[in-house]
């Protein structure tokens, strides 16, 4: 596998994070600006420039053994810096299913 | 890298010489192919034991007419998911009757040491030591096989055989 | 039903074992995830968007009540309750823990069953007819080969790192519900003038980004030849598949870049040089597996019991049995198909609640047998006729008696966006609101037999290639975009849909199939056209017509 910082050059379209899946459950995870990393879309670091957008997914990819297959993808910064999800995939990523599952009791 | 042969790790008594490189004036040497190919019988006629290292997308027939005369026959895993060499093994083994050390270099990993272990591999490059060191016990984690290779292990339909067999023998 | 020896336990509990070692050493950093990933993947571990999903296999389809319960117990306690039933009879589990996979391994292989091999460049599941051993007209039951085959290739040491993956599928009857002819290789099962068994040969087949109809590579193959045949397949395969390009490498492209006729020469070649290698199946070692196979002790039933005269006079339940009942080999008895789409579900799921009840219903009323089928629906295989009306109020109650079967809203769909990290687009949804709309059953019974399948990107999972109506997901300009083919069709006449035109977006979907549907109704020479034969006649001009002529 290439490492996804040699796989090409990397172009901002707009504010974007790094996320991830948790190693031992796989759950979604976003990495912070406190070089960690968080369930919660409202902690992820939001970066601007392809410099930082590297050294962010740097820094996450270093951590092989917490997380796997991270990623840059787009945030969408809101009025007041709240941060929503920049695309569909990352928005069901964040959100969960859009769809209607089979009623399965509690 | 640590070398596991004949199920120990082992002192490597061969050199791997790269393409291009001086050879040895002797000692056992592990020589690339195209560079055994240039002269094989000046390589051959040489003090020291002569092995070839077989890139997995050569065919073997170039290499077959020599085999009773090489002490070894390394072949290439470029990835640990390219199982090329994995069928080149058991032809050499199997149809060509080579009986020689058969080495598996390049990325060669603790899980993939009872398939080689299957295919008829006998010496192993390790990548990592604590895989070495895992060697033993690793090849010992699976007793039942479904394949008939030419390692001589009995397959689950042959031991089935076997026990009907005596079932209806003790009758 | 096929039962586990002390050898098939062992070997599976050294697998559990083996894999318990490999997630230790990789939750220990021992095991970078570059390593692991080839290790997790030929184990069925995939990482999905929002977990990591867990395929397990359903060998041939066929399930014991007891093997349904522990799935529907994995389900509960390692999952959300739930589970996805796929098109190569495997089950998914869609919010496993990578953690605590090793357990839940554990607990399978209690049951005798694994995810050897259920993803990962090595051979898959090997599947077959969900009616096999009950079709009437079967030439043999073709999961005694099957199993045959499960063995020879479960860790076989040379080709568990094939360029790509390596798909096998068998049928044994005349209408291939197997659909054999999108498989890597595809087996036939017949009985040569001499009344020997054997298999025609199909190779090259798949979908994905470049689609193939297999090809028959030698129309007969003896059954005490077949795994070496297979074999020298593999072999040729194994070493001249592309491996510079992972969409090139399956085998269908060597098939195509050399032609048939080269292959097969090359694979005849290595046949012959094989020899004899211990991979001759005499006779005694078929009859060996065939020894462990149960069949049903059957009673002497009558053709029509009283229970289904009376129950005739229900409308409801006719129109169940119409759709879901199928003629069963022995008189007395039927195969019933258990529609896993109802309306407004996610086509294959079932809850851990409905799994159970069906292996409670398989005990009583089919010999404690379930069967998978690449229809993405249950099957009861053994049902006596007497037992239909009691059986039907019993799975209307747990929401799988939707007479819905190879209609309209029998739809085949991956799981899409909404789970799968390859996808393009979103599959379920666009499932969903195709149920709405022909929500319906009289409409539904009017338009007759009509596949749509939809994938949500090109890998095809979904078989969109084949269906009747084939819905390809894909994204432009990062919105959900749809292309349309039709007249794809699985069994034995299989063939690709033809594009009708631009892909069209999320939001108009389901009005697009409608005009499809409507052309079809207002097109068709008489209602026993089926929508394949009426594009087949027609061409697709008409519909493309239809669907863009407002658009």
């Amino acid at each position: 596998m290439t490492s996804p910082l040699e796989q090409k050059k990397i172009k901002l379209t707009g504010p974007s994070m790094v996320t991830a899946n948790r190693t031992w459950d796989g759950v979604v995870i976003y990495r912070t600006a406190q070089q960690g990393w968080s369930a919660n879309l409202a902690d992820a670091a939001v970066v601007r420039t392809s410099d930082e957008a590297r050294a962010l997914l740097a820094e996450s990819i270093a951590d092989d053994v917490g997380a796997i297959g991270a990623y840059i993808a787009p945030v969408d910064v809101k009025d007041g810096g709240k941060i929503a999800p920049g695309n569909l995939r990352e928005h069901i990523r964040s959100e969960g299913l859009t769809i209607d599952l089979l009623p399965v009791p509690a | 890298m640590p070398l596991v042969k004949d199920g120990k790790i082992a002192a490597d008594l061969f050199v791997h010489v790269p393409e291009g490189a001086e050879l040895p004036g002797d000692g056992a040497i592990l020589v690339p192919a195209a560079r055994f190919l240039e002269d094989p019988e000046a390589l051959l006629k040489r003090a020291g034991k002569v092995g070839v290292i077989w890139p997995n997308n050569r065919d073997l027939d170039d290499l077959v007419p020599y085999l009773d005369r090489l002490a070894a026959v390394a072949l290439v895993f470029p990835i640990f998911r390219d199982g090329r060499a994995y069928s080149q093994a058991r032809l050499l083994r199997e149809r060509h009757g080579y009986d020689g050390e058969l080495r598996a270099t390049g990325q060669v990993l603790r899980d993939q040491f009872v398939f080689m272990l299957r295919a008829g591999f006998d010496t192993f490059e390790v990548r990592k030591d604590s895989d070495a060191e895992a060697f033993a016990s690793t090849a010992k984690r699976y007793s039942v096989f479904y394949q008939p290779t030419g390692d001589g292990r009995l397959t689950a339909l042959h031991r089935r055989m076997q026990l009907r067999h005596s079932e209806s023998a003790g009758q | 039903m096929y039962a586990y020896d002390e050898l098939d336990r062992t070997l599976i509990n050294e697998r559990v074992s083996e894999f318990r070692d490999q997630v230790k050493r990789r939750l220990s950093g021992e095991l970078t995830e570059d390593e692991f990933k080839m290790l997790r993947l030929q184990n069925g571990v995939y990482l999905q968007l929002h977990a990591y999903m867990f395929r397990v296999a359903i060998p041939y389809g066929t399930l014991s009540s007891k093997q349904l319960r522990a799935l529907a117990r994995i389900a509960r306690r390692y999952d959300r309750g739930y589970g996805h039933f796929t098109t190569r009879q495997n089950i998914q589990f869609n919010w496993i823990k990578l953690a605590e996979l090793p357990d839940a391994l554990a607990d399978l292989a209690e049951v005798g069953i694994h995810a050897m091999q259920t993803s990962g460049n090595n051979m898959r599941n090997v599947t077959s007819d969900q009616w096999a051993g009950v079709a009437p007209g079967e030439v043999e039951d073709p999961r005694i080969w099957s199993e045959i085959l499960r063995q020879h290739t479960t860790l076989h040491p040379e080709f568990s790192f094939l360029p790509r993956k390596f798909k096998i599928a068998i049928t044994a009857s005349e209408h291939d519900r197997a659909a054999i002819k999108i498989h890597d290789i595809g087996l036939r099962l017949l009985k040569n003038a001499d009344g020997e068994t054997g298999f025609e040969v199909l190779v090259g087949g798949g979908l994905g980004r470049t689609p193939f109809i297999g090809k028959t590579i030698k129309p007969f193959v003896h059954g005490r030849d077949i795994l070496s045949y297979v074999e020298a397949i593999l072999r040729v395969y194994n070493q001249y598949g592309r491996r510079d390009n992972i969409y090139k490498a399956r085998i269908k492209i060597l098939v195509h870049e050399l032609g048939i006729e080269k292959f097969s020469r090359e694979v005849e070649e290595e046949w012959k040089l094989m020899g004899d290698v211990g991979l001759t199946l005499d006779h005694s070692v078929v009859e060996e597996v065939r020894s462990r196979f149960s069949y049903p002790a059957y009673e002497k039933l009558p053709h029509m019991p009283d229970e289904l005269k009376q129950a005739a006079h229900d409308p409801l339940f006719e129109r169940w049995r119409k759709n879901s009942v199928f003629p069963h080999k022995v008189q007395g008895y039927s195969i019933v198909t258990l529609s896993l789409k109802p309306v407004g579900g996610p086509p294959g799921d079932a809850t851990a609640d409905q799994m159970d009840a069906v292996a409670d219903l398989a005990d009583k009323y089919s010999f404690g047998e379930i069967r998978v089928g690449h229809e993405q629906n249950l099957c009861l295989p053994h049902v006596a006729k007497r037992d239909l009306p009691l059986l039907w109020k019993a799975l209307d109650r747990i929401g799988l008696a939707t007479p819905n079967v190879n209609l309209v809203t029998d739809i085949i769909a991956c799981p899409g966006l909404d789970y799968c990290s390859l996808a393009n687009a979103r599959s379920i949804p666009i499932a969903q609101e195709l149920t709405r709309r022909f929500a319906n059953h009289d409409t539904a019974d009017l338009i007759g037999r009509l596949h749509i399948n939809i994938s949500g990107c090109i890998n095809a999972c979904g078989h969109h290639h084949v269906g009747h109506i084939g819905i390809l997901g894909v994204e432009k300009n990062g919105e959900e975009f749809y292309q349309i083919t039709i007249g794809g069709r699985a069994d034995e006449g299989a063939q690709m849909g033809t594009l009708i035109g631009p892909a069209i977006p999320y939001a108009e979907v389901a009005d697009v199939i409608e005009d499809i549907v409507e052309a079809y109704l207002a097109l068709r020479d008489r209602p026993e056209e089926l929508f394949v034969d009426t594009v087949k006649r027609l061409g697709v001009e008409p519909f493309k017509e239809r669907v863009y002529a407002t658009r």
